[in-house]
C-alpha cells in the first residue's frame, strides 16, 4: 500500500513487457481482441457461438466434480449417481447442470449452425469455419452418447445396444466392430469403463482442439454478418473496416449480456424444470440398466431423433444406417452445395425462404416422430420429410448459382 | 421486402405439422394425484404407510433415515422410535431383510427398490395404481394400470376389495369400472387421501432436493434478472457511439 499508484503502474508495465519478450502476449491480446475489427451489425444469430463455448466451460466444470463422485462400474454407476443427487452437498446441482447443460448445448448449436443456413456464414473464405465446427459437432455426439451411457439405466443401456448394433449393419466387418466397440460380448461392464475414459478424457481433448482450430480459422478472415459482404473490402485511410468496431469491448461485453440472458433461461429449467418432460432425462433412465428386461419403447434423447428418424424410415438396416450417415455427412459440404453468387438470405429471394422454411419444419418434425412409437402413418410421414430433408440440398445446389437474387449493399445495414 | 404472406404459409404448415400428435395415449386414463411435494404433514404420513406397507417388501436403498429426519423437520429419535424396525442406525439408507433370491420365488419377481419410483413412472401412474387394485373371479388380486401385477394389494384393509364391471367396447372385453364389493377401514376419500399422502412421500423420495433446488432457483432467477439489467445497461452505455 505504500507504494503510489504511479510507480505500481510502472511496475506493470515493466512486467508486461519482460512476458512479451519472452511470451508474445499483449501482440496475441491485441490481434483476437482489441485489434480485430468486427462487423457492426451482428444480431441474436451472433450471440450463439460465445455461448456454446460458454456452456463448454459449464461441462467441463461441472464434469469434473461429477467424476469425483461418480463410479464408473456396472454395479455401482446407477446408485453413485444418486449418491451424487442426495449425499454429496450440492450434488444434484453440479448433476443439474451436467444434465441441463448437455441438452442447452445442442440448442445452442443447432441454433449456430442455422445461422449459417440464414447468412451464409460457411460460405467462402470460411469453408473451413464450417467444416471445424461440423467436427466440433461430430465429436460432440459421440461424446453425448456415451455420457448418456455413464448413469447406466435402462435408456442408457438400450440405447447403446441400439446405436452400437447400427455398426453391425456393415457388411462383413460389422458384427466384429461391434464387438471390439463394446470389448465383450454384449454392453457390459468393460463397455461402460471404456465410454467413460472416453467421455471424461479423449473426445473432450478433441473437442478443446477443434474448437481452437475453429476459432483460429474464424479470426483469420473475420467474422461474417447477417449482410453476408465482406467489411475488409470497405477499409478507411487507417486500414481500419469502416464498419468494423474492436471486437473488445463492444462485443465481450454485449456477449456478457448474451450470457445473463441465456442464464435466466438456463436456470429456469435447471431449477423448476430438470427433466424437461422427460426430454432432458428420460423417465425410463431412472430404472436401472437390466439386460435381461427390453423397455417397451427405445429412443435416444431428443439430439439425436431427427437422424433417428431418418434410420427408421429406411426399411432396410443398412440402408438405413447409410441414410443416416449421409445426412449428417451432407452437411460437410454445406459451403460447396451454395452456389449463389450472395451469401445472405437477405438477397436471396423466396425460393431460399421457402426451402430453408420447409427444411427447418422437416428437421424438426423429424425430430419429434424420431422419439414416437413408429405407427405405419408415421412411418411415411418420416419418408416424406426425410425426402424433404435431402431435397434441399439438392435443389440447393442446381437452384442456387441460376436464380435471381437482390442487389448488394454498398455498406452494412441493421 | 414483402416476406408476411411467405411467413404465414410457413408458419401454417410448421402449425400443422406439429399439431398432429406423435404420442399414443398408452396404458389408459391417469387419474391425476395432485401432490403437493411442500406439504410436510403429508410426507410424514406418507412415510408412516411407506414404512408399514412397503417397506417389508421394497427397499428404498438409497435414502438414509437421517435424510428424512431432517427434511421432515422430525426430531432424529422420534424417526428411530417410530420409522425405524430394521436392527440399523439413522444414517444408514432403508434396506430390506428380504433376500432378491426369496423375493423371486415367492413373488416370481423382485420388488423394485422405490427410491426413484416416482421418476420413473410419474405420481398420476402410482396414484392411479395405487386405487385400482382388484380381485378378479379366480379370487386373485389384479391391477388395471398394471394387468397382471404381481404385488398383492397390499392396504386392502384400508381400501377394501373391488370387483370389476367389464363392457365389451369394439368386441374385445374390458373393465368398466371397479366397484367395492367389501368395505375396508377407510371411505373411498379416505383412502384416496391416504393414497395421496403416500404418493407425495414417493415424490419426495424420488429427489429428496426438490423443495430446496426450487427455493434456492427463486433466488437465482432473482439474481440473473438483476444481472441482465446491470449487464445491459452497461451494454446500451458501450454501444451509444456505434451507429
Amino acid at each position: 500500500m505504500a507504494k503510489p499508484a504511479s510507480t505500481l503502474a510502472k511496475s506493470a508495465t515493466a512486467t508486461m513487457a519482460w512476458i512479451d519478450k519472452r511470451l508474445p502476449v499483449t501482440p496475441f491480446y491485441n490481434a483476437v481482441m482489441t485489434g480485430y475489427s468486427a462487423p457492426k451489425n451482428f444480431n441474436f444469430w451472433y450471440y450463439l457461438g460465445s455461448l456454446a463455448l460458454f456452456v463448454l466451460v459449464i461441462q467441463i466444470l461441472s464434469g469434473i466434480f461429477l467424476t469425483m463422485h461418480y463410479k464408473p462400474s456396472a454395479e455401482l454407476a446407477f446408485a453413485s449417481v444418486e449418491y451424487i443427487m442426495r449425499d454429496v452437498e450440492w450434488g444434484w446441482f453440479i448433476r443439474y447442470l451436467h444434465s441441463t447443460g448437455a441438452s442447452f448445448f445442442f440448442v445452442l448449436i443447432y441454433l449456430h449452425m442455422f445461422r449459417s443456413f440464414l447468412y451464409g456464414s460457411h460460405r467462402a473464405p470460411r469453408e473451413l469455419v464450417w467444416v471445424f465446427g461440423m467436427l466440433i459437432y461430430l465429436t460432440l455426439m459421440a461424446e453425448a452418447f456415451m455420457g448418456y451411457v455413464l448413469p447406466w439405466g435402462q435408456m442408457s443401456y438400450w440405447g447403446a445396444q441400439v446405436i452400437i448394433n447400427l455398426f453391425g449393419a456393415i457388411p462383413s466387418i460389422g458384427e466384429p466392430l461391434t464387438e471390439w466397440i463394446r470389448g465383450d460380448y454384449f454392453i457390459s461392464d468393460a463397455t461402460l469403463n471404456r465410454f467413460f475414459a472416453l467421455h471424461v478424457i479423449a473426445l473432450p481433448l478433441a473437442i478443446f482442439g477443434l474448437v481452437l482450430m475453429h476459432l483460429v480459422a474464424l479470426r483469420e478472415n473475420g467474422s461474417n454478418n447477417p449482410d453476408g459482404i465482406e467489411i475488409k473490402e470497405n477499409k478507411d485511410e487507417n486500414g481500419v473496416p469502416v464498419d468494423g468496431i474492436p471486437f473488445h469491448p463492444y462485443y465481450t461485453i454485449k456477449d456478457i449480456f448474451g450470457v445473463a440472458m441465456f442464464l435466466l433461461l438456463f436456470a429456469f429449467v435447471l431449477f423448476f424444470w430438470p427433466e424437461a418432460g422427460g426430454l432432458f432425462l428420460e423417465h425410463d433412465n431412472f430404472v436401472p440398466a437390466n439386460p435381461m428386461v427390453t423397455p417397451e419403447h427405445i429412443k435416444p434423447v431428443w439430439y439425436f431423433t431427427p437422424y433417428y428418424a431418418i434410420l427408421k424410415a429406411v426399411p432396410d438396416k443398412l440402408m438405413g444406417v447409410i441414410l443416416m450417415g449421409l445426412s449428417v455427412v451432407i452437411l460437410f459440404f454445406l459451403p460447396w452445395l451454395d452456389r449463389s453468387p450472395v451469401k445472405s438470405i437477405r438477397y436471396k429471394g423466396l425460393w431460399y425462404k421457402v426451402m430453408l422454411g420447409l427444411f427447418v419444419v422437416a428437421f424438426i418434425r423429424l425430430g419429434m416422430l424420431g422419439m414416437a412409437e413408429g405407427t405405419p402413418a408415421q412411418t411415411i410421414e418420416m419418408r416424406v420429410w426425410t425426402f424433404v430433408y435431402f431435397a434441399f440440398f439438392i435443389l440447393l445446389y442446381f437452384i442456387s448459382p441460376g436464380a435471381k437474387t437482390k442487389p448488394l449493399p454498398e455498406r452494412l445495414t441493421h | 421486402m414483402n416476406t408476411k404472406p411467405f411467413t404465414a404459409i410457413l408458419g401454417l404448415v410448421a402449425l400443422l405439422a406439429f399439431a398432429a400428435p406423435v404420442f399414443a395415449a398408452g396404458g389408459g386414463d391417469l387419474q391425476h394425484a395432485n401432490v403437493n411435494i411442500r406439504d410436510t404433514a403429508a410426507i410424514q404420513r406418507g412415510s408412516r404407510l411407506f414404512v408399514n406397507y412397503c417397506l417389508s417388501c421394497h427397499s428404498a436403498s438409497y435414502m438414509r433415515y437421517s435424510r428424512l429426519a431432517d427434511d421432515l423437520g422430525i426430531d432424529r429419535d422420534v424417526v428411530m422410535e417410530n420409522l425405524v424396525f430394521a436392527d440399523v442406525k439413522i444414517g444408514e439408507t432403508m434396506e430390506i431383510a428380504m433376500q432378491p433370491e426369496d423375493a423371486e420365488a415367492w413373488f416370481g419377481k423382485v420388488p423394485p427398490d422405490l427410491s426413484v419410483i416416482s421418476r420413473s413412472r410419474g405420481a398420476d401412474w402410482l396414484y392411479t395404481y395405487l386405487l385400482t387394485f382388484y380381485q378378479d373371479e379366480t379370487g386373485s388380486w389384479n391391477n388395471q394400470a398394471l394387468p397382471n401385477a404381481s404385488m398383492p394389494h397390499v392396504m386392502w384393509t384400508l381400501q377394501g376389495i373391488q370387483k370389476p364391471f367389464y363392457a365389451t367396447h369394439d368386441g374385445v372385453e374390458v373393465i368398466d369400472r371397479l366397484t367395492i364389493a367389501k368395505p375396508g377401514l377407510l371411505s373411498q376419500e379416505e383412502y384416496e387421501d391416504t393414497v395421496r399422502d403416500l404418493v407425495t412421500f414417493l415424490e419426495y423420495l424420488g429427489e429428496p432436493a426438490e423443495v430446496k433446488r426450487k427455493n434456492v432457483g427463486v433466488w437465482v432467477l432473482l439474481f440473473l434478472a438483476f444481472f441482465a439489467l446491470i449487464t445491459y445497461a452497461l451494454k446500451a452505455e458501450y454501444w451509444r457511439d456505434v451507429h
